[in-house]
């Protein structure tokens, strides 16, 4: 409450809003030298610092991935968690260049809320979790049940929706903090605790007892998650865009972290303009013609960003399903570089 | 007249200090409605080019979530603008109820500070510098996990007699159906409240008079609680309880006391009793010693003394410092945030907030409730203070 306050005050007298930042986010970033980055601060596989105050997770990997594409220079994206409630508010008055936080792409958002996604870095959609004391199988058993919900997201209200269209009863306890939310849920309070599946492979991992709670097999909504930036600024939207694409691009080019050096003597045309070392596809963006180069070489493809954070390489364990490459069965699919 | 005003040296208007006294005045109030013009339009400005949302037409629009706690009828379906009636009421349900138990246990502990006997009177010290030097979010986030906690699931209940049901999910009370001939008992309790009343100014007056007393509480009990049980009884008792039962997740029917609330108006009321009794304590010792003596020697027992002559002379001291901590635990009451309780901050302020957009709108509207709130008790405390202040002879 206070910190909105504060934003607010901010926002309307400085003016940060509009007046000073918009069409130059990105002579901004380079001014101050780090990307501010609003991102997701308990959230595992996505955004999380450890006790040493380094950050992993998909989204925090998009951030550097904007910070090498620009500064050559991962550590210069700068984090600034945000709960689910304040990340709007934080974007809005420019307190950060871009949300990338495990953000839903819906028509309000992408209208009133004055802001625009940029591309879809993860599909997801919501689950339930539930003890398995209780014996559900389904996410259809579930009226009359308490759930336990965090504010100010798509799912509070994909809740409502599934209980009033399926005419079941229900009785929602919502925390401001998906923390409190899943402590609530693991003390008892709750019969289930829902978000998306994402979150909830996520989330799971503070549970006392992991064990003890399965994950029911619906899928009531559409999650499509992607980073977002303020209306009115089309160069750095272009940026923000160009930096996923650049990286799914790349996966579906083979190139990785490992070979992107081997792959700039590449004689295949669309290694060439992805790297740079054919034409001028990073001038147009404003950035240096070895963009994705930089990319790739400092974080790695969209794959190989995936595996790490919630993949097999993480404790997360996730399948790639919708978010496999478009040519594999999935739904990432990236328009070319030319 | 003209003779008068050629007699004085005529001085420049910029001379009097009268005029120069109001030219101050119109130049800060000038400044002051530019920089609000100013800051209105800027972010006016800055919102349309933004392309946010602005103005209250979200107020009519389906808000789409679900609310724990609702005292009036909200569902879904209904919109933000009911939203924000729901968390007002709980906001007003959960101060209104916080004021009225922190005052009780305040003034308990601290005329237990003064007591003779030591233990008493360290006990009372203990709590209140403990509990007064414990942040209040920390305070409320151990109240609602240790509620939590201790608490049994749904399937082992703590049975209460009379049918109440205890266990993680809340408080589960049976809940009174009345029948039609239950008015009769209504009408008694009216009777019984209005009887009470003219027999208290009656009792005062005659012992104003005579000085004799007369026994006031218990003629009022049993005016407003015997009377109408009597008539209740009579009419062949006719009312009717739900009471709670399990059904596979939850309790079903009766009255639902949310563990949410419940850590919230423990929190709050054991906080703001802490500070209470300070101020009841420095009310007391205002009040000097020989009044006591005097209403000893005028046989006065300590509990009549305190209650006659002592506490009425501190009320003066006390009220004002009193009034600030009514309003500091309604405004604490938005911590309600931290633990879930659907209060008008986590509701309006957030929720809605987050869903609309609408920052500016929805602060200044939540901004405008608390000030409301404020101004109201503290009108209402000093308006008391006001009478109090006239009984002085
Ligand atoms: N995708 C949904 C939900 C995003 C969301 O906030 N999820 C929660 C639960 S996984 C979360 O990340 N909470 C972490 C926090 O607020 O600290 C949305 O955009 O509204």
């Amino acid at each position: 409450m206070k910190s909105v306050v504060i934003r607010l005050a901010l926002a309307a007298v400085v003016g940060i809003v509009a007046s000073a930042a918009s069409a130059q986010t990105l002579n901004t970033i380079k001014t101050r030298g780090s990307i501010n980055c609003g991102s997701n601060g308990t959230l595992a596989g996505f955004g999380l610092p450890d006790s040493q105050g380094r950050w992993t997770g998909l989204d925090v990997d998009f951030c550097k991935a904007l910070a090498a594409a620009i500064f050559n220079d991962p550590s210069k994206a700068k984090f600034v968690p945000l709960t689910a409630k304040d990340r709007f508010t934080a974007l809005q008055s420019g307190e950060v260049d871009l949300l990338a936080r495990n953000t839903t792409w819906t028509s309000s958002r992408d209208t009133s809320l004055g802001m625009n996604f940029t591309a879809i870095n993860y599909f997801d959609g919501q689950g339930f979790m539930v003890r398995k004391a209780l014996k559900v199988n389904s996410a259809l058993e579930l009226g009359d049940a308490a759930v336990c919900v965090q504010q100010g997201t798509t799912t509070e209200l994909n809740l409502a929706d599934y209980f009033r269209a399926n005419k079941m009863k229900l009785k929602t306890v919502t925390f401001a903090t998906s923390t409190e939310a899943v402590k609530a849920y693991d003390a008892g309070r709750c019969d289930a605790y829902t978000t998306d599946a994402s979150g909830l492979a996520g989330e799971r991992l503070r549970l006392a007892n992991v064990n003890d709670h399965v994950i029911l097999p619906e899928v009531i909504s559409k999650e499509p998650l992607g980073p977002a930036v303020r209306h009115g600024d089309d160069q750095w939207f272009d940026i923000v865009k160009w930096t996923h694409y650049a990286m799914v691009n790349a996966e579906e080019f083979g190139i990785t972290q490992a070979n992107v050096d081997d792959q700039k003597k590449s004689d295949n045309p669309d290694i060439k303009r992805l790297l740079g070392t054919e034409g001028k596809h990073g001038e147009a963006l404003g950035l240096p013609d070895d963009w994705a180069y930089r990319i790739i070489k400092h974080v790695g493809n969209y794959g190989e960003s995936f595996e790490r954070n919630v993949g097999q390489g993480s404790p997360l364990k996730i399948a790639r399903g919708l978010n496999g490459l478009w040519n594999k069965g999935g739904l990432q699919f990236a328009p070319p570089v030319r | 007249m003209a003779a008068v005003e050629t007699s004085r040296p005529k001085a420049l208007l910029i001379y009097n200090p009268k005029a120069r006294g109001i030219a101050y005045q119109v130049l800060l109030c000038a400044l002051i409605v530019f920089l609000a013009w100013s800051a209105i339009h800027n972010a006016a400005e800055n919102l349309a080019r933004a392309k946010i949302a602005t103005g209250f037409g979200f107020w009519d629009n389906t808000a789409g979530f679900d609310i724990s706690q609702t005292l009036i009828e909200y569902s879904t379906t209904s919109s933000y603008g009911r939203a924000f009636w729901v968390g007002l009421l709980n906001t007003l349900l959960i101060a209104g109820l916080g004021v009225v138990f922190a005052t009780i246990l305040g003034f308990i502990i601290g005329i237990a500070r003064l007591s003779k006997n030591w233990l008493v009177a360290r006990m009372a010290g203990f709590y209140v510098e403990t509990i007064r030097n414990i942040p209040l979010l920390l305070q409320l986030l151990f109240w609602y996990n240790a509620v939590l906690k201790a608490l049994p699931s749904v399937r082992e209940s703590f049975t209460i007699p009379g049918g109440t049901l205890l266990n993680n999910r809340g408080l589960f009370l049976p809940q009174p159906v009345f029948g039609p001939a239950a008015r009769f008992a209504l009408i008694a309790l009216v009777f019984g409240i209005l009887a009470a009343i003219v027999y208290q100014v009656w009792a005062r007056r005659r012992q104003m008079a005579t000085g004799q007393q007369a026994p006031i509480l218990w003629v009022s009990l049993g005016l407003v609680v015997a009377l109408p049980l009597a008539v209740l009884a009579l009419s062949g008792f006719p009312v009717t309880f739900i009471y709670p039962e399990s059904g596979r997740f939850n309790i079903r029917g009766g009255i639902e006391v949310l563990p949410e609330f419940m850590a919230l108006l423990f929190g709050l009321v054991i906080y703001t009793a802490a500070f209470i009794a300070e101020v009841v304590r420095a009310g007391i010792l205002a009040v000097v010693r020989g009044q006591t003596e005097a209403a000893y020697s005028l046989g006065l027992r300590p509990g009549p003394a305190l209650r006659l002559v002592v506490i009425p002379q501190a009320m003066r001291v006390i009220v004002p410092p009193l009034t600030s901590q009514y309003l500091n635990l309604t405004k604490n009451s938005t911590l309600a945030v931290a633990i879930g309780y659907p209060d008008l901050v986590q509701i309006f302020a957030g929720t809605v907030l987050n869903q609309t957009g609408q920052a500016v709108e929805v602060i200044v509207i939540t901004m405008a409730v608390y000030l409301t709130i404020s101004l109201v008790t503290s009108g209402l405390m000093n308006l008391y203070n006001r009478r109090m202040a006239l009984v002085e002879r």
